[in-house]
């Protein structure tokens, strides 16, 4: 494991297009249901949160023209892909490929916080419970979506695999380096 | 003899990270106000703490654990329960600030190591001797505000281990004394474990502008482009008279890896690295730095250049009072 040093990505404008139209509702059903195999996999991640797990933190890709709002629900998760004005507790905003760097311990929240490719907003102690629980959980977003594909599983893997070398973000938690 | 190098661990993830990097030794602390780390989503309970120094061990680290807090009035149990739970998920050593609990310890479990927090501000010799003939501290935490030659001269008169921070956010106060963070927020690391708790901090950016606030007061403000701080009174831009600037210090943080070699002839034992609060990405990049930097000098090797800037407070560092100057 090793913090990135390489800028990091945008997602492509032209790419970003269809989100500015297409609907919403199913991706936000995928994205629940993944969301909550997560919380049942990782029981600590909703447990870090500790009095904040009925925030709604907004994750905001600055590159993209949606919000997704992540409301754990005490352990009932749904997230929601958004368009427009997002009311929540906290907000966290910068590229997707950073948020998704950060969720994969390829960046440290910390250091994208103190260059400006990341911005807190709202209430900063439910940002930084968020943030720990999920560095704690060691979450592998590739593997968790690949999986519940069933029979397309590998196929899955090779194609988040190919992705990840061809655009640069971290789409699945670095393989860390051999025990010292 | 190898200089210890001693991690942070905010979560077990970043325990893990650090043991299998090289740290030699890992610090963290229960998820309560026993320890100055008492943040939001940090911390260990009690079966991780079992399970987290289990790993440890059996990658050949060791553990220590921080109680590092000034027990409340009336709420001692909490402490003495925390130093009990210690010792009995097998940690290597407790690292203690406050007197009583010293004293508890000492009585009560004299079988368990005590490391003096750098929290209790030992700052000279007859202090730490006075903590070791009274209460058995095998080793001393050092406060961020001493030179080189004055830590030279501790160890000159002393048996005790020294352990002196070289990485991380840099506390220029007199550790344990200050309550800065106690007048906006009513909160403080001495007491509940947090210095300008993140429940207090908000940050507001509008046009490029952005404006770090602790307990609603404006700590800072940064232009387009520039890094971004964390508010904490000590290192905030204030007014005085017709000048205006960081009175006390700059967000920056501490790294003295270049001072290792002047460290090590001095006498310390173990190199401290700051930063529970911070991720497991964090923990590996830095612990695989120093620990480098210290076979380096083990093997008379010159040390590697760190890379480390990117992780800095501020994004600027300092060798802070090692390297004593005045403005």
């Amino acid at each position: 494991m090793s913090v990135a040093t390489q800028p990091i990505p945008i997602f492509p404008p032209t790419a970003a297009i269809p989100l500015r139209a297409m609907p919403l509702a199913p991706l936000s059903l995928a994205l629940t249901a993944a969301c909550r195999r997560i919380s049942r996999a990782h029981p600590g991640l909703i447990r870090r949160l500790g009095e904040h797990d009925h925030c709604a933190f907004a994750l905001d890709p600055t590159d993209l023209p949606v919000v997704l709002l992540l409301e754990p629900n005490g352990g009932v998760p749904r997230l929601r892909v958004m368009r427009g004005e997002v009311a929540s507790d906290a907000r966290i905003s910068g590229p997707l490929a950073a948020l998704i760097g950060l969720v994969h311990g390829a960046f440290d929240g910390d250091a994208l916080f103190f260059s400006r490719d990341l911005v807190i907003s709202g209430d900063t102690g439910a940002a930084l419970a968020l943030r720990n629980a999920v560095d704690d959980a060691e979450l592998d977003l590739a593997e968790e979506f690949s999986a519940m594909t069933g029979p397309l599983a590998a196929p899955m893997r090779r194609i988040f695999a190919m992705a990840e070398r061809r655009t640069g973000v971290a789409l699945t938690r670095p393989e860390e380096a051999g025990t010292w | 003899m190898v200089m210890e190098i001693v991690c942070p661990a905010g979560t077990p993830a970043a325990l893990r990270a650090a043991v299998k990097a090289g740290a030699h030794t890992v610090y963290c602390g229960f998820n309560d106000e026993t320890n100055a780390r008492n943040f939001p989503g940090l911390n260990f309970d009690r079966s991780e703490m079992r399970e987290g120094i289990r790993f440890a061990h059996a990658h050949g680290a060791k553990v220590l654990v921080a109680i590092n807090t000034f027990p409340s009035a009336g709420n001692e149990a909490l402490w003495h329960r925390a130093v009990a739970d210690a010792e009995a998920c097998g940690a290597d050593a407790i690292i203690l600030a406050d007197i009583g609990l010293l004293d508890y310890a000492a009585r009560h479990h004299p079988g368990q190591r005590r490391h003096l927090s750098v929290q209790a501000a030992a700052a000279n010799a007859d202090m730490i001797n006075f903590y070791a003939g009274t209460f058995g501290v095998k080793r001393v935490v050092l406060p961020r505000v001493l030179s080189v030659p004055e830590i030279a001269a501790i160890n000159a008169e002393t048996g005790v281990e020294t352990e002196v921070f070289v990485f991380g956010g840099l506390c220029v106060m007199a550790e344990g004394r200050c309550s800065l963070s106690s007048y906006v927020t009513g909160r403080s690391p001495n007491m509940n474990g947090v210095c300008s708790p993140a429940s207090h901090v908000d940050y507001h950016e509008e046009n490029g502008v952005l404006d770090a606030r602790l307990g609603g007061y404006t700590i800072h403000r940064t232009g387009n482009g520039e890094s971004a701080p964390y508010p904490t009174l000590c290192k905030g831009c204030f007014g005085a008279g017709e000048k205006a600037g960081h009175l006390f210090e700059d967000p920056v943080s501490l790294n003295a890896e270049k001072l290792i070699p002047q460290l090590h002839k001095a006498g310390v034992t173990a190199l401290k690295i700051e930063g529970r609060q911070r991720s497991r990405s964090y923990v590996a990049q830095v612990v695989r730095n120093f620990r480098a930097a210290v076979d380096a000098l083990e093997d008379g090797r010159p040390l590697p250049e760190g890379m480390l800037a990117g992780l800095s407070e501020g994004q600027a560092m300092t060798t802070g009072a090692y390297k004593k100057t005045w403005r």
